[in-house]
Parts: C-alpha cells; sequence; structure tokens
C-alpha cells in the first residue's frame, strides 16, 4: 500500500479481488462439464435419449397397436402406411419394434438396477466388515465369477419359467457380482481415511457410516459400472429371448423379434434389420456414456 | 508356486463342486418335472417313467447317484430320446463344436493380434481409426445378429459361402466370424491399448536412448509386455465361445454341442441340459486354471501378490 497507514481500508473494487468469482461446483456439476467436452460421449447420449424417446412415444401416437394382426397385408414391405413394414401375421414392425424397446429396456433398467442395489450391499458390507466375513463373503463372489453367467441365467429361466418379472430376476440374479467386487474395493479403501474416523468418533453406527460415508464416496465407479451393465443387460436379455427362452408372443422384445424374422429371412430381411439395428445402437450408446462417464467422474480410471 | 499350484487346484475343484450341486438342485426342482407334457400323461405310465429313470428315490440319493456317475464320466440317459445317454450325445456332437471353437480361437489371435499392433504403431493414422471403429462396432453386434447378417449377405445375397454344416474350409469362414467377432474386437482394443501403455514406460525410453532400432522397441520391448493381457483374455475368450456356439451352431444348423444345448432346451430334455452344462463348465474351469498357471509362470509379480 502507498503512503504510510498499512491498516486503511480497501478502495470497494479491490475488496472483491479475494473473493472466488467461479461459482463452486459439486462432484457431479464437474463431471457434467467433463462429461459434455466428450463428443463421443454425447453422442452416446443422444443416442440412448432418442431410442429411449422413440420408444416411449412410438407406440403412443401410432395409429396400430403391437398385437393388432392384419392378415390381408402380411409381410408387406417398409412403406407409407407401415413404415418399417409388416410382419408373417400382418402386424405393425414400427410398433413391434418400439415396443420391444420399452420392454427390452425396462428389463435392462429394472435388472441393472436390482443387482447395483445387491452389489453395493454385498460388496459394501464385505468391505467394511473386513477380516473373515470379507472372505467368505469374497470367497463366494469368486466362485460364481467364475462360473459361465450366460449358461446360469439359460438355467435360471428354466427354472423360473418364461416372462418378464422372470428375465429380470434372472439377470439380476448372474450379474451383480461385478459390482459386488467394485464396491468392496472402494470401500477397502475409504475406509482407512480420517473422515471415516471423525464420524467414528463422533459416535456413528457402522451402518451410517457405510450408507452415509462410504457409498456416497464410491459412487463414481458404482456409476460407471452400472452404465456399462446395461448394454450387458440389453445382450443378455435378447439373447435369453432368441433362444426361445424370453418374452413370449404377443408381446415382443428386440430379441424376440429377431428370432421371429428368421424363418423368412431369404425373402423379408427388413424383419431382422430393424430389431437388430436398434440393438447395436442401443449398446453402442450406452457403451460410449460408460465410457465418457468414466473419464468425467474418475480421470484415474482413464485406459 | 506349488503353493499357488494347489491353492489354484483347490478353488478350481471348489467351484466346479458348486457347480454341480447347484446346477442338479435346479435342474430337479422346476415344476412339472420333465415328463410333464401338453397332454395328460397317465399316473401309471409317470410313475413307471419315474422308476426307470430312478426319479422316485429321495432327492439326496438321486443326488449322489449323479455324482458317482459323474466321477467315472457318465451323465445319465437322455429324459427324451430313448436309449441315447448323455455321453453318446456328447461324444456325437464333441468334435464339430471342438473343430468350430479351434478355427474361432485362432482366427481370434491371429487377426486380433496384428491388428492391435498395427493400430498402435500407427497411432491416430487413418487405418488406426478405420480398426478401432470396426473395434467398437464389433463389440456392439450380438453374435445372433452377426450370424443372420452373414447368411443373408454372404450366402443368399452374394452367394460365396454355404450356409450350414461343416464340410469344406468354406463352410468354417462365417459361423467362426459370428463366433470370434465379439472377440475379435476385445482383443484388438486390449492389444491396442496395452502396447500403447506399454509405449510410455521408462524402460522403451531407456531403449531408445541406448539406440535401438524402432523396429526392435516395438516388437522386442514392448510387444513381450504388452501380450500379457491377452493371455488373462483366453479364460472370458472360451467362455464367450462357448455361449455364442449356442446361437451361431443353431443359426448355421451345425450338429455341435451348442445346438444340443438350445435342442434340450426347447425340449425341456433335463440331464442332456445338466450334462452339457457341467461339461461347459468343466471347460471353461480348465481354460482359467491354465490361464492362471502360465500367468502365474510368465509374470512372477502375480505368485508374490497372492
Amino acid at each position: 500500500m502507498t503512503g504510510g497507514d498499512r491498516w486503511e481500508a480497501l478502495p470497494p473494487e479491490l475488496r472483491l479481488s479475494e473473493k472466488i468469482i467461479r461459482p463452486s461446483m459439486t462432484y457431479l456439476q464437474d463431471a457434467w462439464r467433463r462429461f459434455r467436452k466428450n463428443p463421443t460421449a454425447m453422442f452416446g447420449l443422444v443416442l440412448v435419449a432418442s431410442i429411449v424417446l422413440l420408444a416411449l412415444i412410438g407406440p403412443a401416437v401410432s395409429t396400430h397397436s403391437y398385437r393388432e394382426q392384419d392378415l390381408n397385408r402380411t409381410n408387406e414391405p417398409p412403406g407409407a402406411e407401415y413404415i418399417f413394414g409388416t410382419d408373417s401375421l400382418g402386424r405393425d414392425l414400427f410398433v413391434r419394434v418400439m415396443t420391444g424397446g420399452r420392454i427390452s429396456l425396462l428389463i435392462s433398467f429394472m435388472a441393472t438396477f436390482i443387482s447395483c442395489a445387491i452389489g453395493v450391499v454385498y460388496g459394501g458390507l464385505a468391505g467394511y466388515s473386513g477380516g473373515r466375513t470379507d472372505n467368505v463373503m469374497m470367497r463366494i463372489v469368486d466362485i460364481i465369477w467364475t462360473i459361465p453367467l450366460m449358461l446360469y441365467a439359460i438355467l435360471l429361466m428354466m427354472w423360473l419359467g418364461t416372462g418378464l418379472h422372470n428375465i429380470l430376476i434372472a439377470i439380476a440374479l448372474v450379474y451383480w457380482v461385478n459390482m459386488a467386487r467394485i464396491v468392496r474395493g472402494q470401500v477397502m479403501n475409504l475406509k482407512e481415511q480420517e473422515f471415516v474416523l471423525a464420524a467414528l468418533v463422533q459416535g456413528a453406527s457402522r451402518w451410517r457410516i457405510l450408507t452415509r460415508h462410504l457409498i456416497p464416496n464410491s459412487m463414481g465407479p458404482i456409476l460407471v459400472t452400472a452404465t456399462m451393465m446395461i448394454p450387458g443387460a440389453v445382450f443378455t436379455e435378447s439373447f435369453l429371448s432368441f433362444i426361445g427362452l424370453g418374452i413370449s408372443a404377443p408381446l415382443a422384445s428386440w430379441g424376440s423379434l429377431c428370432s421371429d424374422s428368421l424363418g423368412a429371412l431369404r425373402s423379408y430381411p427388413y424383419q431382422l434389420f430393424f430389431p437388430a439395428i436398434f440393438i447395436c445402437a442401443a449398446m453402442l450408446g450406452f457403451n460410449f456414456v460408460g465410457d465418457g462417464l468414466r473419464d468425467a467422474l474418475d480421470p484415474r480410471l482413464r485406459r | 508356486m506349488a503353493r499357488f499350484v494347489i491353492s489354484r487346484v483347490f478353488s478350481i475343484a471348489l467351484t466346479l463342486a458348486v457347480i454341480v450341486t447347484l446346477t442338479f438342485f435346479m435342474m430337479h426342482s422346476i415344476p412339472g418335472g420333465p415328463f410333464a407334457q401338453d397332454k395328460e400323461v397317465p399316473p401309471e405310465v409317470l410313475r413307471v417313467l419315474e422308476a426307470k429313470y430312478r426319479l422316485d428315490e429321495p432327492l439326496y440319493v438321486q443326488y449322489a447317484n449323479y455324482v458317482k456317475g459323474l466321477l467315472v464320466w457318465d451323465l445319465g440317459p437322455s429324459f427324451q430320446k430313448i436309449g441315447v445317454s448323455v455321453n453318446d450325445i456328447i461324444k456325437q456332437s464333441m468334435p464339430a463344436s471342438a473343430k468350430l471353437g479351434a478355427v474361432t480361437f485362432v482366427f481370434v489371435l491371429l487377426i486380433g493380434i496384428p491388428a492391435g499392433i498395427f493400430s498402435a504403431v500407427k497411432r491416430d493414422s487413418f487405418p488406426d481409426q478405420a480398426i478401432r471403429f470396426m473395434a467398437t462396432l464389433g463389440q456392439t453386434i450380438p453374435s445372433f445378429v452377426l450370424a443372420t447378417l452373414l447368411i443373408y449377405i454372404f450366402s443368399s445375397r452374394l452367394r460365396i459361402f454355404p450356409t450350414f454344416g461343416l464340410r469344406t474350409w468354406k463352410h468354417f469362414v462365417l459361423p467362426a466370424i459370428a463366433l470370434g467377432g465379439y472377440s475379435l474386437s476385445f482383443v484388438t482394443r486390449l492389444v491396442r491399448s496395452s502396447m500403447l501403455e506399454a509405449m510410455g514406460q521408462d524402460y522403451i525410453r531407456t531403449a531408445r536412448a541406448k539406440g535401438v532400432p524402432e523396429f526392435q522397441v516395438f516388437f522386442k520391448h514392448a510387444l513381450r509386455n504388452s501380450l500379457i493381457p491377452v493371455v488373462t483374455y483366453i479364460g472370458p475368450l472360451i467362455a464367450t465361445v462357448i455361449t455364442g456356439s449356442f446361437v451361431v451352431e443353431k443359426v448355421f444348423a451345425i450338429p455341435g454341442m451348442g445346438k444340443f444345448f438350445v435342442d434340450s432346451i426347447t425340449n425341456r430334455d433335463y440331464t442332456v441340459l445338466m450334462g452339457l452344462t457341467i461339461l461347459d463348465a468343466i471347460l471353461l474351469c480348465a481354460a482359467i486354471l491354465i490361464v492362471d498357471l502360465i500367468y502365474g509362470l510368465i509374470d512372477p509379480r502375480i505368485r508374490v501378490d497372492k
């Protein structure tokens, strides 16, 4: 400062120089900022969003229903009235692909959600308990990990019988192990840190520490793993439906639509193309979003 | 090393025991039983059938019998095909599956590894971008879609390759691509990224500073380390080939184990399904065990860690 008085008040315009102008960002805002800058990830997000929107709106705006048959107009190629054509029973393929999308996506989201919940709780408990409990719990996970999981999804479907709920249960019951492993690793790392000790000193219960401190701090890897599980679930669902263990007629899923088209593939290939394109686009979109999320949420995980 | 081998063998044996038990009890608790059909089966017939296949004994006796049979590799009779045992079905279908699996395996490694190396060496060039695009695409197309698309394009339209069977080398081309497409993409990406990671290591800089020619830096120093992750992928690769073969063999009408597996699902032939599941699990576990051992041999750090 010029002059002798070191205690003179700053002029008003300089007073603001100490203030942090940029608004502070939460973890998720920061991640979203990074995510937005990634063109592949944004492309994936747009792809996923448009597929979800189409599946939600498609059946509602169409004048046909997924089960309505028109036996005079079977196997019609794509045209003005039926934009994706009709199938062997004269059902509108566009509505069927969109309804199938609803079901495939619903199963994938729900199955992922359930298996995430199982995996997070299981992995969290194993990681936080440590010692012998952890050892036994992770041994079980190791064994399930070695089992060819698709085989078990198939056996579970045989056991439960076909149908929407059962597919959900089969996928959810089989694919939670990956999540359990990741959450356990995260919790193992975090539980040694000071903030856990601080919470413990303040008298927080073990359950509170796990649910309020450890799991929220592992949210990044959990989200990334969950996003990566969705395309896996789309694939498993369509695979099961394709070999005849999934959704049964007149309902449809992308996999069962592919399977239905096989008989007349040579003459009416478009009946395969449309559901197949949607499966591929959904898998691609979710994979891109997952990759983008991984880069955005945890730069250390970047490969 | 001996301790490492013993602990791995033990954990694989435990896994197999769990698989056998789980499969057995799941298959035996399916509501309706194996002889439930659309039309009512008279109770007397049902009783005779159950006595013939020893299904009238208590469950734990059946389980003990099954495990005893398994130890001498006797998987019991088929429930649907009269006079045919599960062993017969495996003996009859194994060669086709094994041939196709081996061809696919070689195809994936023979194309995937060079493609990955090339992509890493020519980083960010046009060929690299093309390879990466193909690899991303290959990972999103399910095997059943790929199989049917290949049949439509190359068999129905262009008529270059035959649609079904496994008689000449031409018969192998399309099924191997359909079966290996996903793994091929995965291996390519894996080799590329681990090659690039190896290129960033200090010992590469040392090698360059010593004046080692660039060609040798790539193929002697970087490649050797970047192939280790590929060895780890062999287990999952066999798993994808096994499960992929369910649809690929069905679509291409190849009389292999995958086709019998899917057929036994539709026929509700529980013993065949059980036998094939257990066989697949044994194959996979053996592969994982071999990979673990190789891994322990080539990378001593693994042994120390465990």
